[in-house]
C-alpha cells in the first residue's frame, strides 16, 4: 500500500501587527478605542514600574524573592485585556501586570512576595486563582474550571498562563489533551520568554514552535509577536470568542523575552550574552506601543507620574502593616480544624502570651514537681 | 463492598447535582472493579466522565472543578499509580484553602483501591496511606466493610476538605454485610470500637480489621483474653481520644497495618497512645506491619502482609511483657 499524507498538515500562523520599527499592518489593526488603548498602556506601564520597584525592594531586603516580568508586559496585557470580569484567570508566578489588571491589589502582590499568606486571597468576586509555583501544575486546574463553567451552563472563559519551560512538563500536555477531548472554553497562553532560568528554548524543545503543539491535541495554535500588544490582543480576542462560542480551546504562543532576571535570586550573566539582551531591548513592548500611541495622537503624558504615585502609596500601606500573626497559619488549613490542630494552635498562642508576659520570678529551692504516680497494675 | 460504594455514589449524585465522577474506565465500563457500575447510564456522560488516561489531569482537573464549586469524585484505578497525581494532591488539593485564605477550597474525593490479597502484579497491591496521612489539609479515610464504606464515602463527598478514600481490594467482593436503604453517614475523624474487651487493644483499619477479628477470636479461645478492637476508619485526622480511652482501659496495644512498618501509620498511632495513655501502658506498643521492602509480588505477599498469627504473637508478647 502506498504511503499517504494524513490531515492535518501542520500549518502554524505567526501574527505580527506592529513591528519593532513601528510599522503597522493597518488591515490587521484591532478596533480598540482611544480609551482602551490608554488603559492598556497604563496597565503595561504600571507593570513595568512596579516591577522595577519590586526588584529594588527585594535588593533592600524589604520583600522576598521576586520573579520580574520586565519585557513581557504586552504578552500579559494583550491577552488578559480580552477577558470579562466573569471569566477566569489562572496565573503561574510571573504575571504581575495581568494579575493587577484582574483586581489583585499591589499590596497583595507585595504581601505574596513577602511570604505572607494574605497575598494569595482574591477579592470575593474575583474569578482568579492565586499564584501557582510548581511549573505547569496549574494548567489542569484551568481545564477543570472550564469544564465546570460548561457543566453549569455559564458562558465564562478561562485563560491560563505558563512559560516555555512549562511546555516540557507532563501537566502541560495532560491539560492540553484533556482540554481538547472535553472541548472546554479555555485559552492557553504560553509566554515564550526564551529562557527557563538558564535553559534556552532550543534545549527545551525540538519543535520549531510551541504553537504547533496544539496540532497534536486537536486545537488551533497560533504564534504571535508577544512584544506586540496589538497582535497579542487580536489573537487572544479571537481565541476567547471561539471559546465563548463553544468551539473549544486554543493555544497561543506569545514570543517575548525576559529582559530581567528569572528571580531576584538569579544571575543571568552566567548563561546569556549582553548582546542578546540588547537586541531584545530594541524590541521593548512599551517603547513600541508608546510610538503607536503617539502616531494616533493618544496623550499619555502624566500616566507615569500617576502609576508611580499609585505604587508609592501601595508600598507605604504595605509597609505600615504589622508583622504576620503566627496564629494565622492555622486559620485555613481545614474547613473545621481537627482537635489535634486546635491543640497546636493553643500551644502557639500560649507561647506568644509567654513572650509578652513579664519574666518569671527566679525558681525557689523546692524539688521539681512530680508528674504523678504510675497508676499501672504492675508491681 | 463494591455495591455499598456504588450505592453511596448513586445516592450522593441524586442528592446533589454538583457531585460528579471522573476517572479511567468509570463510565461505560463502570470501573475496573465495578464501583461506578451503571452510574453513567443513570446520570449521563457529562457527570460520569470516562477521562483520558492521565492521573495528574484527572486529579488536577478535579481540583479546578472543585474551585468552581463542583464536588468531583475521582477514581484512580490503583493506588500504586497515584504517584502520577501525588503532586496535584499535595501541592494543590491540600493547599488551595490556605493559599487563597479561605476564598477557595477543594471539596473533592480521590478514591483508590489499595492493598494486597488479589494476586495482582507490581503496583496493584501496595498500601501507601502513610503518604497521604502525613499531608496537612487532607483527610485520609479507609473503611473496613460495606456499611462503613458506604457511610464514609457519603461523608467524604459532603466534607468541605479534600479526602483520600482508600478501598481495600481484598474487601471489594469478599466483604458482605447488610446496608440500610436510606442514606447513612458516619463522621470522618471518628474511630469505632468494633469489639469490646479489657485485656488488650488491637488497632486496625481497612482489610486488617478482619485479621484483627480473627486474632481476637484466637486470643479469647486460647488465651482467655478479651480483646478490644479499634477500627480507625479515618487514619487522618487520627481519633486520638478513642485510642487513649481504649488503651487507658486495657494497658496494652497492638497496631496492625499493611503499609511497611517504618514511618508507617503505626508509628503515629503508637506515639499518640503514648501521649494519651502513657501512665496506663503495661507494655510497649507492638506494631504488626508489612516488612520494609517494596511490595514483594503476590507469590510472597502472604509472608509480608500481616496475618492473624503474627497479630496473636505480638499480642502475646505485649501480654507477657
Amino acid at each position: 500500500m502506498p504511503r499517504t499524507v494524513l490531515e492535518p498538515r501542520c500549518q502554524i500562523e505567526h501574527l505580527s501587527i506592529l513591528d519593532a520599527d513601528g510599522n503597522l499592518d493597518v488591515a490587521l489593526e484591532p478596533a480598540l478605542t482611544a480609551e482602551d488603548l490608554r488603559r492598556l498602556y497604563r496597565a503595561m506601564l504600571l507593570g513595568r514600574r512596579l516591577d522595577e520597584r519590586m526588584v529594588r525592594l527585594q535588593r533592600q531586603g524589604r520583600i522576598g524573592t521576586f520573579a520580574p516580568i520586565k519585557g513581557q508586559e504586552a504578552a500579559q496585557m494583550g491577552s488578559v485585556f480580552t477577558l470579562r470580569p466573569t471569566d477566569w484567570m489562572v496565573p503561574s508566578f510571573r504575571e504581575t501586570a495581568a494579575m493587577i489588571w484582574r483586581g489583585w491589589s499591589i499590596e497583595k502582590m507585595l504581601l505574596f512576595f513577602s511570604g505572607r499568606l494574605e497575598g494569595g486571597q482574591p477579592e470575593p468576586e474575583q474569578r482568579d486563582l492565586p499564584v501557582a509555583i510548581p511549573v505547569a501544575t496549574q494548567m489542569p486546574h484551568a481545564v477543570g474550571l472550564a469544564y465546570a463553567a460548561q457543566y453549569r451552563g455559564d458562558d465564562a472563559v478561562v485563560m491560563a498562563y505558563c512559560g516555555d519551560g512549562a511546555t516540557s512538563e507532563g501537566d502541560f500536555h495532560e491539560a492540553m489533551n484533556f482540554a481538547g477531548v472535553w472541548s472546554v472554553p479555555l485559552v492557553f497562553v504560553v509566554q515564550n520568554n526564551q529562557w527557563a532560568i538558564s535553559v534556552p528554548l532550543k534545549k527545551q524543545t525540538h519543535s520549531a514552535t510551541i504553537a504547533q503543539k496544539a496540532v497534536a491535541y486537536g486545537m488551533p495554535g497560533i504564534q504571535v509577536d508577544g512584544n506586540d500588544v496589538l497582535a497579542v490582543y487580536a489573537a487572544s480576542r479571537e481565541a476567547v470568542e471561539r471559546a465563548r462560542a463553544g468551539d473549544g480551546p486554543t493555544l497561543i504562543e506569545a514570543v517575548t523575552y525576559r529582559l530581567g532576571v528569572h528571580t531576584t535570586a538569579d544571575d543571568p550573566t552566567k548563561y546569556r550574552s549582553e548582546e542578546e539582551v540588547k537586541a531584545w531591548e530594541r524590541k521593548d513592548p512599551l517603547t513600541r506601543f508608546t510610538g503607536y500611541l503617539e502616531k494616533r495622537n493618544i496623550a499619555v503624558a502624566g500616566v507615569e507620574a500617576e502609576v508611580d504615585a499609585e505604587i508609592a502609596a501601595a508600598v507605604e500601606r504595605f509597609e505600615a502593616m504589622g508583622p504576620a500573626d503566627p496564629l494565622g497559619m492555622f486559620d485555613h488549613a481545614y474547613g473545621a480544624p481537627p482537635a489535634a490542630l486546635e491543640a497546636q494552635r493553643a500551644e502557639v498562642a500560649e507561647r506568644a502570651r509567654d513572650q509578652q508576659a513579664p519574666p518569671a520570678p527566679p525558681p525557689d529551692d523546692s524539688p521539681l514537681p512530680m508528674r504523678g504516680q504510675r497508676t499501672t497494675r504492675r508491681p | 463492598m463494591v455495591k455499598a460504594l456504588n450505592l453511596a455514589l448513586q445516592q450522593e449524585m441524586e442528592r446533589d447535582p454538583d457531585v460528579l465522577v471522573l476517572g479511567e474506565d468509570v463510565g461505560v465500563d463502570g470501573g475496573v472493579f465495578r464501583v461506578t457500575d451503571d452510574l453513567q447510564r443513570q446520570f449521563g456522560s457529562r457527570r460520569v466522565i470516562d477521562s483520558p488516561l492521565a492521573e495528574a489531569a484527572i486529579v488536577g482537573s478535579a481540583v479546578g472543578m472543585s474551585l468552581y464549586g463542583l464536588k468531583p469524585v475521582c477514581e484512580i484505578q490503583f493506588s500504586g499509580f497515584a504517584f502520577q497525581c501525588f503532586h496535584q494532591i499535595e501541592n494543590h488539593a491540600a493547599r488551595y484553602r490556605q493559599r487563597s485564605q479561605g476564598r477557595f477550597h477543594c471539596q473533592m474525593v480521590v478514591r483508590m483501591p489499595y492493598g494486597g490479597g488479589v494476586r495482582a502484579l507490581e503496583h496493584h497491591s501496595e498500601s501507601e496511606e502513610q503518604f497521604y496521612a502525613h499531608i496537612p489539609g487532607l483527610k485520609m479515610v479507609i473503611p473496613s466493610g460495606p456499611r462503613t464504606a458506604r457511610a464514609l464515602l457519603a461523608a467524604a463527598i459532603r466534607d468541605p476538605d479534600p479526602v483520600i478514600f482508600f478501598e481495600a481490594k481484598a474487601l471489594y467482593h469478599a466483604a458482605k454485610e447488610e446496608v440500610p436503604d436510606e442514606p447513612e453517614i458516619m463522621p470522618l475523624g471518628k474511630a469505632r470500637v468494633d469489639r469490646e474487651g479489657g485485656g488488650l487493644t488491637i488497632v486496625a483499619y481497612g482489610a486488617m480489621l478482619r485479621v484483627a477479628r480473627e486474632a481476637a477470636e484466637t486470643l479469647a479461645t486460647e488465651d482467655g483474653v478479651e480483646t478490644e478492637i479499634v477500627d480507625l476508619l479515618t487514619v487522618s485526622p487520627l481519633d486520638r481520644d478513642t485510642l487513649a480511652a481504649s488503651v487507658g482501659k486495657t494497658g496494652r496495644a497492638v497496631v496492625v497495618h499493611e503499609a511497611p512498618r517504618s514511618f508507617g501509620p503505626g508509628a503515629e498511632i503508637a506515639a499518640s497512645i503514648m501521649e494519651g495513655a502513657f501512665l496506663s501502658l503495661e507494655a510497649p506498643v507492638q506494631r504488626v506491619a508489612a516488612y520494609d521492602v517494596p511490595f514483594p509480588g503476590f507469590a510472597r505477599e502472604k509472608a509480608s502482609v500481616p496475618d492473624a498469627a503474627r497479630v496473636v504473637a505480638a499480642a502475646r508478647a505485649a501480654l507477657a511483657y
